[in-house]
């Protein structure tokens, strides 16, 4: 999964469409499986992002060993009675809704009757004090954005310069599960009901098996699993399988407005997990990567073959819109590597505005160095950094000097103001070639809904061909769980 | 003194029917309803009480059950500790205190519930009746330890051989016609509670997950593959 966060306006369709289809419940109203934050800002739960807060992810420690920081196999027994990391609903919001009879049922008064809140938990009033997206484009940004943890490193001057009056800027990160390759949510729970399904890789919980030990909640560093109060069972986003079992793209990539998310196939050395988890911080991103297998490779296709992938997935591969941004371009980057879960969700990350000056009326670029509104970006490049590069801005610069680059290659193509010299020096500086600068052009520009998602044919009918006759089980289908889950006793 | 056919009613028939009980409605319950199988947890939706009453209550039940089944299974082993007077009043004195420990628990569970109005919405029924049988449970074990003390020797002596009469389908109840109303209240609520377990939140217990403690860290499951 790629997310080109240039491209995000922040509309919440994809939200709204994943609501709609998967959270619309009782106990799953509060729950946001996909959900898109404001940066900088506190983001939902409120403060995700802070491990000493919320104990989420892996560690490393001083023997060497990988860790699940809020649990491991002695302390799941204190932790099964009350997990000390796990965050309350007052963490993320209380769902409310609108007394709307009393708009029709109030008596006659000198005031017009009003619709107020009631707490969708127990039908009482509330005062409603936080939400889903309370600081969304930077509302109350002194008291929600300056708490945001990746503005740790910046300097005072960077930090004003985010959030003064007429300068402040801001960027939107959609989020879903990342469906990551080490996911901590499974590692952590101890029923053995959470899995990652080895032929698409998407990370579910077996509802059957869960039984509110709640320690998936806990684990998950992006705050991505979600405890269902009335149910009693955890859930998090199924990346709308059903949907990609019959070729469709998930709810939320469907209905995304602004084309900014492309789902493929990437084929990957599952035997490296645990070594490329361990790695130090600044060498996470180039050790997913590494872990990442070309599916032009004559000898992997082989292997795949073997492993019993089909030619369709290995097709998928080839085309996969995810492989070129992450491993051709090198411009898409897993959010916060250093949870060490290697999540599987990259994002390009995004452009922002240039610093100018105005002098005499006209207004001028600050300097003439051609990649000086990377370096001295309105989004300081150490948050970005903080955000996309476990800390370390080298492979955030890469990324962002590249889509400048492209984008100077395609003026100078299109509109010709720039000097074709200056644009091919641009592309020489930011590791880039004409040919590639035009693919990424047309990826991110002029791509169709078959370009942004390759969804191999799953073959379910092979799948169910194994256990019973598929006649039999195309009688059977849509007969499998009637009435809908059911609170226990 | 309670009449023998009174007797025979509570610790023959009643202990059958609840055992009976138990036993087909949690592997129905399983097998049809295994969704329902949770802790029903209401950790998320009140997070501060939560430590102090579940903590105390767990530990403290846990460790008098356990006692209780040591002294069921092995009631030798506590006769020979029990041999000297110190261990047996360090063994009676740890368990009175693991008793109000668990009826502490219990009370701030109940507190918990009663007043929080977000627990409210999720407390059933069976949640108060299984709450009401706990308390006089714990209440009448803390009580027995108080008045009829030495409890740890003479369960093993009397007691134990009562209940695997009753488990080896040849039940003896010369045992227990001769015990105090207290500790007849205390039996005959055990049995009960056995009896109500598969209609509870009690079922978690049959699933407590210990095969976490050995399995690979990673769970990755395919069609058609084991």
């Amino acid at each position: 999964m790629v997310f080109h966060l240039d491209k995000c306006i922040g509309c919440h369709t994809c939200s709204v469409a994943c609501k709609n289809v998967w959270t619309d419940r009782k106990g799953a109203e509060y729950m946001w499986w996909n959900n898109v934050e404001t940066k900088p800002g506190t983001g939902f739960p409120t403060k995700w992002e802070d491990q000493e807060k919320y104990q989420g992810g892996f560690e490393t420690n001083g023997d060497g060993k990988l860790k699940i920081k809020s649990t491991s196999k002695a302390q799941i027994v204190p932790n099964i009675f009350h997990n000390p990391h796990m965050p309350s609903m007052d963490d993320y919001y209380e769902p409310w809704t609108y007394d709307y009879q009393n708009l029709f049922n109030a008596p006659e008064g000198a005031d017009q009757p009003t619709a107020e809140p009631i707490s969708m938990i127990d039908g009482e009033k509330i005062d409603v004090q936080s939400g889903p997206n309370w600081d969304d484009d930077l509302g109350g940004s002194p008291i929600y954005a300056e708490n945001d943890p990746n503005l740790a490193g910046l300097t005072d001057q960077q930090r004003l310069q985010l959030s003064s009056v007429e300068r402040l800027v801001f960027f939107y990160l959609p989020r879903i599960c990342n469906h990551c390759l080490n996911p901590c949510c499974v590692a952590s729970c101890p029923s053995g009901a959470l899995y990652k399904r080895g032929e698409d890789g998407i990370v579910l919980i077996d509802q059957q098996k869960c039984r509110a030990w709640r320690s998936c909640v806990a684990a998950c560093p992006y705050k991505k699993t979600y405890f269902n109060w009335f149910t009693g069972k955890s859930e998090k986003c199924i990346l709308c399988f059903p949907r990609l079992e019959t070729g469709q793209a998930p709810a939320c990539f469907h209905s995304c407005v602004g084309r900014i998310r492309y789902l493929g196939v990437l084929l990957y050395d599952a035997e490296r997990l645990e070594e490329v988890a361990k790695l130090p911080d600044d060498e996470l991103v180039e050790g997913q990567r590494s872990m990442i297998l070309d599916p032009f490779d004559p000898e992997i296709i082989a292997e795949a073959k073997k492993n019993g992938i089909s030619d369709g997935v290995i097709q998928a591969a080839q085309n996969s819109p995810v492989y070129r941004f992450v491993m051709e371009w090198k411009i898409a980057l897993p959010p916060h590597i250093e949870f060490r879960t290697l999540p599987m969700l990259f994002y390009v990350p995004p452009m922002s505005p240039v610093q100018a000056s105005k002098a005499e009326d006209t207004i001028t670029h600050n300097s003439d160095k051609l990649f000086h509104d990377i370096d001295d970006s309105r989004v300081p490049m150490k948050f970005l950094a903080n955000l996309f590069g476990a800390g370390h801005e080298g492979v955030v610069r890469y990324a962002l000097a590249k889509q400048k680059a492209v984008r100077w290659h395609r003026r100078a193509e299109t509109v010709g103001d720039i000097d074709r010299e200056t644009a091919d020096r641009m592309l020489r500086e930011a590791d880039c070639t004409r040919e590639q600068a035009d693919a990424i052009y047309e990826l991110t520009s002029l791509c169709t809904y078959e370009d942004r998602f390759v969804i191999p044919p799953m073959h379910r009918e092979q799948a169910i061909e194994m256990m019973k006759d598929p006649h039999e089980h195309r009688e059977e289908v849509g007969f499998g769980f009637v009435g809908g889950p059911r609170r226990g006793l | 003194m309670t009449a023998p056919i009174l007797d025979t009613f509570l610790f023959i028939a009643l202990p059958y029917v609840c055992l009976f009980t138990f036993l087909l409605m949690t592997i129905y319950r399983y097998r049809a309803q295994s969704f329902s199988y949770s802790s029903l947890s209401s950790q998320f939706l009140e997070n501060k009480q939560h430590f102090w009453t579940v903590v105390p209550f767990h530990y403290g039940i846990l460790a008098v059950t356990a006692g209780h089944l040591i002294a069921f299974l092995v009631p030798r082993s506590i006769l020979v500790w029990n041999s000297q007077p110190l261990r047996l009043y360090i063994l009676e004195v740890s368990a009175l205190a693991c008793g109000l420990l668990t009826l502490i628990g219990l009370l701030g569970l109940m507190i918990r519930r009663g007043t929080t109005t977000r627990i409210r919405k999720v407390t059933s029924l069976n949640d108060w009746i299984l709450f009401a049988m706990l308390l006089v449970q714990t209440a009448s074990g803390v009580g027995i330890a108080l008045f009829h003390p030495w409890g740890s020797s003479w369960f093993a002596s009397n007691l134990s051989p009562y209940l695997w009469s009753v488990f080896k389908l040849n039940p003896d109840i010369s045992f227990v016609t001769a015990m105090p109303h207290l500790v007849k209240l205390h039996i005959v609520l055990a049995f009960l509670t056995i009896g109500f377990f598969p209609f509870t939140r009690l079922v978690h217990l049959l699933v407590i997950p210990n095969p976490y403690l050995w399995r690979k860290t990673q769970v990755v499951r395919w069609y058609g593959r084991k």
